[in-house]
């Protein structure tokens, strides 16, 4: 049988308070083993707190070919950044 | 438009992608899996990654060969501890390379039926407990000196998985250092066990930095992609100035008559390094070469029953909740 | 109770700690792949790690400079007190899992025991111990139903090693003698009362897994009283290598 073990992609909170970030990917043949295996293979040094685990090939991803029309309109709109109103210098906080 | 015509429209069109291409490296941007690639790029990039995810695996044997002899429960715990890195050092390497399209399994393949290289310096036998010290002193130490630069190559995963791996490999050396002094401090037969790995763990360390730069064919491409910011020369030179010294404080010997420090250029000069070795020890003569690849070969072939059986138990149960579900 | 007798106490423990330790980690670069090496690798440096504990204790009662690498390496082999189940070799990946399993749910039964002892060292080596060897016993029983209800190659190998090693498994309730006196003062375990909760627990694993415990008539004994199986001779070798032939130094 040549049945390869699926990989997956590994996310783990590394203390409460963080958000789960991607620390890398395995193989395991069933969810149950892909937690397990995540927790001997990314935290054998304390690293996390929290372990989430998905199959890779349940991610979609956006296209790298299509990233200038996705994220380069996003870069003239500064009016959704602080900087882009003038206050008086007596307001100090806002 | 002649089929010609279009095939040099196509190859215009990959020529002006491959510029883009290189002017991203060469503002130090990094290149993510899914992003257009020039296909030498990911071919080089399969071969480096996973010759060195090779070495890592491999690596654990003449290192596990002692940990059910070490001498004491400290340096036992340590050594698992230190094989299962390799381990996991080459998941993540492993993980890095799949990223380009291939999977482990092909990856395995090749090392299996030889058609990709590992680290040669893994083809000498370790035949004494001061072995376990040489080698993480002086094989990691070559090591470190190789990966550091690549914590900022520039395939993306690659650069990652090299940050992670550099992180752990930190107490990989000095636990190997460590072994090295406590010989050398300890009874004179101890030192002796010291001085005669030091004398055969020496010149293959130097190697392990690649041939010379008069030799080596992939130079100038690598150092473009930042596979390589120095060279193998350049490295060998980092590798001897800085090991020297760390000898000397533990009283032992470097076994090379010629090497003296130079004043001039502020580097240790050299022996001649026996090249003819080296490129037997590559070319499969090493001592080991076959008891390594059929070691790992086995580990495989052997485990093929255990692989299927999770995955046929997998398969099941997702029937079985499946079931359930209607 | 008597120092001696609790020493001897505590190596019928530290030492099966020892031996499945040093068995696993011959195991280490050949594991059926990456991640499987690297969790059971885990699983050794867990029990070396307790055995550490236990000896540093021993070390610690015995009162004169005896070092956990005295107690660990330089005793003849009469005088180790492991059972019989733990030396058993690494025959094949079924064999390694069923041996795991065997003593994982003895050992997680044992330390949920030992955290009450009336030794204060004890107590907390057995609290600590219980993270851990709840992992294993959850790794090992997955691997037993994955094995049993995978294929029929693996159906047939874990049962094999299960109809060979199960005559091992009484061994770990027998009380010796310093069992019963470490009982009689709060400090150690009746592992007698474990034994029911043992065998539903294997059964409840081995249902889901579609596999049976064997018909055995015969129990093998004689570690806990050092007298082991001839592989223990060729385990000690390796183990003892370093210490033997370089006696009296620092490592």
């Amino acid at each position: 049988m040549k049945n390869n073990w699926p990989l997956w992609e590994v996310f783990v909170r590394s203390k409460n308070g963080l958000e789960h970030r991607h620390f890398g990917s395995l193989h395991a043949a069933d969810a149950e083993m892909a937690l397990e295996n995540a927790r001997d293979v990314y935290t054998r040094r304390n690293e996390g707190v929290s372990i989430w685990v998905v199959e890779s090939k349940h991610i979609t991803a956006s296209n790298p070919e299509n990233s200038e029309e996705l994220f380069d309109p996003a870069q003239d709109k500064v009016y959704r950044h602080p900087t882009f109103y003038t206050l008086p210098d007596e307001v100090k906080h806002m | 438009m002649s089929e010609k015509e279009v095939k040099n429209i196509g190859a215009e069109q990959s020529r002006s992608l491959e510029e883009i291409f290189d002017q991203r490296i060469a503002r130090d941007e990094k290149i993510e899996p899914r992003d257009w690639m020039p296909e030498k790029y990911r071919k080089t990039h399969i071969r480096q990654i996973s010759q060195h995810a090779h070495s890592e695996i491999v690596g654990m044997l003449p290192e596990g060969n002692w940990i059910s002899r070490a001498p004491s429960m400290r340096r036992k715990v340590a050594l698992l501890a230190k094989v299962q890195d390799e381990a996991g050092h080459g998941l993540y390497l492993y993980s890095a390379c799949e990223t380009l399209g291939i999977s482990r399994d092909e990856l395995y393949e090749q090392l299996h039926t030889g058609k990709a290289k590992y680290s040669s310096i893994f083809n000498y036998p370790t035949i004494t407990w001061a072995d376990i010290g040489a080698i993480g002193w002086l094989v990691d130490g070559a090591a470190i000196i190789n990966q550091v630069p690549l914590c900022s190559t520039s395939y993306g995963p690659y650069a990652r998985a090299m940050v992670r791996v550099c992180k752990e490999e930190s107490f990989h050396q000095r636990q190997g250092y460590e072994i090295m002094m406590t010989l050398a401090k300890g009874t004179p037969e101890q030192k002796e066990l010291a001085q005669d790995a030091l004398n055969r763990w020496w010149w293959p360390s130097l190697m392990m930095l690649g041939p010379t730069d008069a030799e080596s064919v992939h130079t100038e491409q690598s150092m473009k992609w930042k596979l390589k910011r120095k060279t193998n020369d350049e490295l060998r030179q980092q590798f001897i100035d800085q090991t020297v010294p760390q000898a000397d404080l533990i009283g032992l010997a470097i076994p090379d008559p010629e090497l003296k420090w130079n004043e001039e250029t502020g580097h240790y000069d050299f022996g001649e390094i026996d090249w003819d070795e080296f490129w037997q020890v590559v070319k499969g003569h090493g001592p080991c070469n076959k008891e390594r690849l059929s070691a790992r070969v086995n580990a495989w072939e052997e485990g093929e029953w255990v692989r299927d059986a999770a995955m046929a138990y997998a398969e099941k149960q997702d029937t079985k909740k499946l079931k359930k579900v209607i | 109770m008597k120092n001696e007798n609790k020493i001897q106490y505590i190596y019928g423990i530290a030492d099966n700690a020892l031996i499945l330790g040093q068995r696993l980690s011959e195991l280490c670069g050949h594991g059926p792949n990456l991640e499987t090496d690297i969790a059971m690798t885990n699983m050794a440096l867990d029990l070396l790690g307790q055995t550490r504990s236990y000896y540093q204790y021993v070390a610690q009662l015995s009162g004169d400079d005896k070092t956990e690498d005295d107690i660990a390496f330089l005793r003849s082999e009469r005088q180790y007190k492991n059972v019989l189940l733990v030396e058993q070799p690494n025959r094949h990946f079924g064999y390694v899992i069923t041996r795991q399993f065997f003593y994982d749910v003895f050992h997680l039964l044992l330390l949920q025991e030992l955290q009450n002892s009336s030794d204060e060292t004890l107590s907390a080596i057995a609290k600590k111990g219980i993270k851990e060897v709840s992992y294993h016993q959850r790794f090992s029983s997955d691997w037993i139903k994955r094995l049993g209800d995978g294929t029929e190659e693996s159906h047939q190998k874990v049962q094999e090693a299960i109809d060979d090693l199960w005559r091992f498994t009484d061994e770990l309730f027998h009380m010796t003698d310093d069992d019963d006196m470490a009982l009689q003062d709060n400090i150690g375990v009746n592992t007698i009362a474990l034994k029911e909760r043992y065998v539903q627990m294997v059964k409840e694993v081995f249902d889901e897994a579609t596999l049976t415990i064997p018909e055995t008539k015969w129990f093998q004994k004689g570690g806990k009283q050092g007298v082991h199986s001839e592989h223990m001779g060729y385990l000690l070798s390796d183990l003892q290598y370093m210490q033997r032939a370089y006696p009296n130094m620092k490592w």
